[in-house]
Order: structure tokens, then sequence, then C-alpha cells
């Protein structure tokens, strides 16, 4: 298999002799170019050298990759690539499923969301997760599924502070004008677009660092997707985004940095536009014009 | 263009290969157009360059044809990497034929106001300026079915022949004019000529370029003429 295909000018930039940080740090051996798409200074969440498994499964296999710091990274890839286990994998959630196991380093503020000392609960309040069907619980409002995520996370807090941060997160999430008067009813009353950004709003709560987004709009209408594919672009603004995504449209419509992944590898990773106009690799090209997956 | 791949999407496939293929047949109007031009003006045959002026329509519609077409392409099949720029490519392609179609229109009228009245000399050089350019052209559709982007290159380098044949034309007409005011009308109509015609030429870099952004989706000026 041909090695991995950076795309973008940063190969030029790095002409000095000096080494990029994020392949020296840790002392391991990173895949040439792939990392050095994002600048380290730019480097938000570095996933390195991971494997993940399913049992006798090897899913991901060997991935190095820097996600921007405010900018939104999109995963695409064919059904089975291993987007979604990877997505996985950067906030320990992977781990969750039978037979699981992850290999490698997934790097936060230098520190290794691995290690035997970081408390996957913390990693999962600073890395938030939506997933693919909206998921409110359906027990709960709409203004306790937005703090579910915050009281479980065993926050103290008043009552005015948690009415605060209940409207903050809605607004956040772009839903607060539609649900302002109606706080009470249950989150599952909600049409699914918004069900979703209720998800999206429970997840800002907690005021995480960085969001995973897995196939957030596939089970939305165009308009709901629309007013998602904004929320995304809106929040890259204060937080890092990453969202893996079926439809090539939405990757290039909401993503600054595209990756994709075939068969648990990663081909190749750039800036979106280059991504979308002049792929290096002819499977990426294959992937994206339609001719396979 | 559309490289006939193992394709889930023959159907957009052949929807590319039509397009190329009527791209290529507007290149060939057009270069029908310029010879036809080329042997009215040299012939003094008034009747040919009619005809040419007349024809030049059919050529701005199928420009159309082949814009509404690259439209209806991109609204329904979401082009993304090759498949888009080998329909900007095809965009920009037919302006530019079609603005050579528009020098050729222009040979045709020179050779309308001339009337007449014969050329103010035996035509040597515009007719090779036409026929480099033309060449020009015909090399540049080349290399975009052969998508050879060594030989798009060749075609940009070979403006300069058509350069220095235009300056050399431009300064023997001068000296007509300085040597004989009676005649400053019959050169100005033929550098107006020589100059259509170089602009052919400039299109046909322009063409080449296009060929280069197809195949590696890099823009670049290689036009670097004088005029």
């Amino acid at each position: 298999m041909a090695q991995p295909q950076a795309t973008g000018q940063q190969q030029t930039e790095r002409t000095n002799g000096a080494q990029p940080v994020n392949g020296m740090q840790f002392g391991i051996d990173v895949k040439p170019g792939m990392i050095d798409v994002v600048p380290d200074e730019e480097a938000r969440l570095i996933v390195r050298n991971v494997h993940a498994y399913y049992g006798e499964a090897h899913a991901v296999k060997d991935i190095t990759f820097a996600m921007r710091s405010r900018k939104v990274t999109a995963i695409i890839g064919p059904s089975g690539c291993g987007k979604s286990t990877l997505l996985r994998c950067m906030n320990r959630m992977h781990e969750e499923q039978r037979a699981a196991r992850v290999e490698g380093q997934i790097i936060l503020d230098g520190e290794n969301i691995y290690d035997r000392s970081v408390d996957p609960v913390l990693v999962r309040r600073r890395i938030g997760m939506v997933f693919q069907k909206p998921n409110p619980f359906p027990t709960m409002s709409i203004a306790d599924n937005v703090l579910a995520g915050y009281k479980l996370n065993r926050v103290r807090a008043g009552k005015g502070d948690l009415a605060e941060r209940c409207e903050v997160a809605l607004r956040r999430a772009a839903l607060w004008d539609e649900v302002k008067d109606q706080l009470n009813r249950p989150g599952t009353d909600l049409s699914g677009g918004q069900q979703q950004r209720l998800c999206i709003a429970r997840s800002l709560a907690v005021d995480p660092e960085i969001l995973l987004m897995d196939e957030p709009c596939s089970a939305l209408d165009p308009l709901a997707t629309a007013r998602i594919e904004d929320l995304v672009k809106e929040l890259s603004q204060e937080i890092t985004v990453v969202i893996v995504t079926h439809n090539m449209q939405q990757a290039a419509r909401v993503s600054d940095m595209t990756a994709f992944m075939l068969l648990g590898r990663m081909i190749e990773y750039g800036p979106t536009t280059d991504m979308f106009t002049t792929p290096r690799d002819e499977r990426t090209e294959a992937y994206i014009t339609g001719r396979f997956g | 263009m559309a490289a006939m791949r193992n394709s889930t999407r023959a159907g957009f496939d052949r929807d590319l290969q039509a397009l190329q293929d009527d791209l290529l047949m507007m290149g060939s109007m057009v270069q029908k157009a310029i010879f036809k031009a080329l042997d009215g003006l040299k012939n003094r045959d008034l009747s040919i360059s009619r005809q040419v002026i007349a024809e030049d329509d059919l050529i701005d519609r199928k420009r159309f044809m082949i814009e509404d077409r690259c439209i209806d392409l991109i609204a329904t099949q979401q082009p993304l990497a090759k498949d888009l720029r080998a329909i900007i490519t095809v965009l920009h392609i037919s302006v530019e034929l079609e603005r050579m179609g528009d020098y050729a229109e222009g040979l045709a009228k020179i050779s309308l106001r001339m009337g007449e009245q014969p050329p103010l000399k035996p035509l040597i050089d515009i007719p090779r300026m036409a026929e480099k350019a033309t060449e020009m052209l015909r090399r540049a559709l080349d290399s975009l079915v052969r998508q050879d982007v060594a030989l798009a290159r060749d075609v940009c380098a070979s403006d300069d022949e058509v350069d220095e044949l235009y300056t050399q034309v431009y300064h023997e007409l001068l000296l007509y004019m300085a040597q004989d005011p009676k005649t400053i009308e019959r050169a100005t109509f033929l550098l107006w000529a020589a100059h259509d015609i170089e602009r052919i030429a400039d299109r046909a870099t322009n063409v080449a370029e296009r060929v280069i952004y197809l195949v590696t989706g890099k823009l670049s000026e290689l036009n670097a003429g004088r005029y």
C-alpha cells in the first residue's frame, strides 16, 4: 500500500531542518507528512500511532494526525473504514465496548488521554460527543437533558447557576429561542433536528474543549441538517470540532480540514479545499468522485 | 477526460466524455472558421468572408449549449476533484474557443471592409501566423484529449513564434505607411488582421493552461508573450 499523503503547502515551509515538535515530543516514529499538515502551534488534539481493535478485528491501523485548534476536521471514508471507531477512541468511548482495546497515544495539552493516571470520565467532559441518532434521555425534561452531563459530572452549582448554564448551552446550540417557554416538557417532544441540537447543548453544558460528532445529521432532513451545519461552523470559533460524515458535500461545506480513511488506515489528510479539488492519492480521488464506496 | 475507470458512475463518465466530444467539435468549428476567414482575406473572396460571419452564430450557440450542460452537471452530479476540474476546464475552454471564433469573424469583417481593392502586398507572413496559431489550437486540444501536460507547455512556448511574426509584420506595415501615406488605410487593415491572429494564438495558450489545470490542479499563467 502506498504511503499516506499529506495535502497542502506545509512541507515546503519546513526547510530549515528543524524537526516538528509533534513528531519528536514523545520519541514516536511518526509518518512523515501526515502530522506536519498542522503546524505545531495549531495542533489541539494529536492522534499518534493509534490502533483500535474489536477482539481480533483490527479496525484502526496506525493512525497519526493532528486536529487544528478551533477548526472543523471532517473524517470521511466508506462504511466500515474505521472512522467512527477512530472518533470513539478520541474520548475513550471505544474501550467501553466488549473486547475493544486501543493502542497508541492521543494527546490533549501534552498529556496522553490513555495514560493510567487519567480518568476517562474527565476526558469525556473535556472531549464531548454527539451521536448519529439524537438520544435525549426520554424521561427527562428539556432543561434536565441539557444539564444531565453537568449533573452526572457531580459538579456542584446553585439553582441560578444551573438555569444560566442551561440557557447558555441552549443558546450556543441555537435552540434557546425555540424552547425557552417549554423547558419542562420532555426532550423527546422535540423534532429530530431540535433533539439533535438538544444533544449538542447537553455536550456544551459541560464546556468541552473538543466536540466529536458522529454523523450528526444522518437522521435529519435537509433543513435541520443545514441548521446543524451552521451551528458546527459557529461552534468552531470557540471549540475544536471533529465530525465523521458519510456526506461528502457536508464535509466540504463545514470542515476546514479533511481526513480520508480506507480499510482502517488514513490515506490522506489536508485542507478541505485541497482534498476536494486536487486530492493527491488516487484512492481519495476515486472515493470522493463516487467511483467506489 | 473522463478516463473510463471501472466506475460506479458510468452514466456520469459518459456525460463527461460527451461534454469533451462537444468541446472538440466546437474546436473544429473554430479551426474551420479561421481557415475560411483567412481564405477569404487572402483570395479576396467576399462570399467566403460573409459565410464566416454568418457561421459565427453556430459557434456562439455551441458555446451556450456546452455552458448549459456544464451547469446541469454541476447541479445534478455535485462533481468533485478531477470531475470538478474537468467541468470547469470545459467551461473555460468553451469561452476561449468562442472568442477565437470572434477573431475569425473579425478577420472576415476586415476582408469585407477591404472590399474589392487588392491587398497592399502579397500575404505571406499573415498566413504563416494563422497557420501557427491554428496549429497551436490543434495541439492544445490534442493535449486535452491526451491530458498531456508537456504538450500543453509546448503549446504555450510556441506563442513566442507567433509574436515574433507579428512584430515583423507590424514593422513592415509601418514602413509602408511611412513611405507612402496613401497606403495607410490598406496597411491598417492588414495590421488589424495580424493582431486578430496574434490574439487567437494567445487564446490557444489559455486553452493549454486550462489543460495543465485539469491534470495538475494548478492554475498558472504561461502566456508571457509580448502582446
